[in-house]
């Protein structure tokens, strides 16, 4: 386990200090619009709720824009997120330089947009003992959830479940189908 | 008979630790090598008003067969069929090399209520050994039948028999969507009770000691829950809801606590709970993987998987606390462990170069033995006497339940079920008649 998180997080700082800034510039101004939002909208959700039904339009319209900018760029089928299975190797926790990208695309996301939790589902192949998978998922969804948490997402909007060999993707006693199964499923919601 | 028979067994784990491989490539379906002959004849009911659903001389035939110890002859060799031992010629039973016959029949008692008797004969001494009347409701004629197969099994070698108990298991279904049911059935599979359904897994199944309530993983509320139910009455209530996992519950010896896995965020590590106050100890502080404990017998220290090592193995952690010692050596994957009852003996699964068995482990003299030769074996639980290991296989695209002997010589599947099943657990013994 230690091995493991030391690995994971440096290659991931690694990652991290060589990514060009711009990259992150450029993704930033749509989100760090989307992030000023969302707090305001965080801050006030619970009283702009009736305002929303109320005879107030403008107020309105804001606050359903903002549910569906997070909610357009989950279905946008291009979108950086568009993905969101994470595969792992066979026992390992360790995610991959190629699933690295796509994680910190969902993690800018999460943490640009408040309003928006996921759920990390831990998976594993159905060799060996069930328990021991579990935890194996377990550690899948924690290595998922501290590269989140890395890119600025708060733990409020995470939360882990592993479900071990129980819900595989796909059926079948081979290694083209175990690799489908080592997986972790991001699924979110939008409040 | 006790004594050669223990010699046998003694010669059979002699030769068996220095010739595993060898043995265990010989999938064995009709009776074992050394096995003790002996028939048993079909019970006679014709006074019976109503027929007879449930054989029990094949039940207690199947009981026998299954355990290794015995070889029952097929009854179509038989050359009588006597139902009192009066009626029985023993030379005739002694020309074709058996050692044991059990007779029986069954009366009409009062309404309801069924008179079975049996006997158990000794072939070469030419008498009876044991002479039994049990008065039986219909529906209760199969627990009989393996109570008798018990008596049999004791008389003869010494050991008390687990045929009349009953195991828990995990069937997962597909129809319109898929189910997962826990179960509970006679320990030939038959008569099977379903203890709670779910549209979400439902996992690791474990017995309470007296045998009348399970602990179990539930996801209905779509995260992992620790449950305990009364079978009876299926009063149930939530024992943990942590955040993370909330996995693998193993009740106490004496019954007032579980051991159990909770990750609460970090690494999974191990607990044990008093179940009346509700009250959590930890056991393990580690940043690896550390699951599946089970109590010793005596309930002094508790054994778990860890991966600290680097890969998973067994190890043991006193039940106050301390530094847990490792316990297997011998290959990449040792996980999901039971103690034998005396605490000599470890089954757990071991996986190798992409296969997974269950071996034994003698924890004294440290000798590992295969008992299995599928590649997808999990889940070995022992039996109440400690003589056999049922487990989970898969078989097509569906998980079956086999029993083996200690021995690995005599394997058998349980009877086919419907649906995918697993996480198979053996309960205690029943309470006795008397």
């Amino acid at each position: 386990m230690n091995k493991i998180a030391a690995i994971a997080g440096l290659s991931f700082l690694l990652l991290a200090a060589c990514t060009p800034q711009q990259e992150d510039v450029d993704n930033q101004t749509d989100q760090d619009i989307n992030a000023n939002q969302q707090q305001q909208g965080a801050e006030g959700s619970d009283s702009a709720t009736p305002i929303a039904g109320s005879d107030s339009d403008t107020q309105a319209s804001v606050f359903e824009q903002e549910t569906l900018t997070a909610q357009q760029l989950l279905e946008q089928e291009d979108s950086p997120i568009a993905s969101r299975v994470i595969y792992f190797e066979y026992d390992s926790a360790k995610v991959s330089d190629d699933s690295m990208a796509l994680l910190e695309a969902h993690g800018d996301f999460i943490a640009g947009n408040g309003n928006v939790n996921v759920i990390l589902n831990g998976h594993a192949d159905e060799r060996g003992s069930r328990e021991y998978n579990i935890a194996l998922g377990d550690r899948r969804a924690q290595s998922v959830r501290r590269i989140l948490l890395f890119q600025g997402a708060s733990t409020g909007q995470i939360e882990s479940i592993s479900y071990g060999e129980e819900k595989p993707a796909v059926f079948g006693h081979d290694e083209a189908s175990w690799s489908k199964n080592r997986r972790v499923e991001l699924e979110y919601e939008v409040r | 008979m006790k004594l050669m028979l223990k010699t046998l067994l003694g010669f059979i784990f002699f030769s068996f630790s220095f010739q595993l491989y060898a043995a265990i490539s010989i999938e064995i379906t009709e009776g074992v090598e050394g096995a003790i002959p002996m028939s048993v004849v079909k019970f006679e009911s014709a006074s019976l008003p109503v027929r007879m659903k449930a054989d029990i001389a094949s039940i207690i035939t199947n009981d026998l067969n299954r355990s290794g110890v015995f070889k029952v002859l097929n009854n179509e060799n038989y050359p009588a069929t006597p139902h009192y031992s009066k009626d029985v010629d023993y030379l005739k039973w002694r020309a074709i090399g058996q050692e044991y016959l059990v007779v029986g029949r069954i009366l009409s008692k009062t309404a309801g209520v069924l008179d079975v008797q049996f006997q158990l004969l000794d072939v070469l001494k030419q008498k009876q050994l044991l002479g039994y009347s049990f008065p039986v409701r219909l529906r209760n004629v199969r627990s009989t039948a393996h109570e008798i197969s018990d008596l049999i099994y004791q008389k003869i070698t010494g050991i008390r028999g687990a045929f009349n108990t009953r195991i828990a298991y995990i069937s997962a279904r597909n129809n319109k969507s898929r189910k997962y049911v826990l179960q509970v059935a006679d320990t030939d599979g038959f008569n099977p009770q379903t203890v709670l359904e779910s549209d979400e897994p439902l996992m690791s199944p474990s017995w309470s000691p007296d045998g009348q309530s399970l602990a179990y993983v539930s996801f209905e509320n779509k995260r992992p829950e620790i449950f305990i139910q009364h079978l009876a009455t299926a009063r149930r209530s939530k024992i943990t809801g942590f955040k993370g996992i909330n996995g693998a519950p193993n009740w106490s010896p004496d019954g007032k606590r579980l051991a159990l896995v909770l990750s609460r965020d970090k690494s999974a590590d191990i607990y044990t709970m008093n179940i009346a106050t509700k009250k959590l100890t930890r056991l393990t502080r580690h940043r690896s993987i550390d699951t599946e404990p089970v109590w010793s017998a005596g309930g002094a220290s508790l054994i778990f998987t860890s991966d600290r090592s680097g890969s998973p193995q067994l190890y043991e952690v006193p039940v106050n606390g301390g530094k847990p010692k490792r316990i297997t050596f011998e290959g990449r994957y040792n996980t999901a462990a039971d103690l034998s009852p005396d605490g000599k003996n470890i089954v757990m699964v071991y996986g190798d170069r992409g296969s997974y068995k269950i071996a034994q482990l003698e924890r004294e003299s440290g000798n590992l033995t295969l008992l299995t030769s599928n590649n997808l074996d999990e889940s070995p639980s022992f039996s109440p006497n400690g003589r056999m290991v049922l487990y989970a296989s898969t078989q097509g695209n569906k998980g079956v339940l086999y029993m083996v002997s200690l021995d690995g010589q005599s394997r058998h599947k349980l009877s086919d079920q419907a649906g995918d099943i697993r996480e198979p657990v053996w309960g205690p013994y029943k309470k006795n008649r008397q």
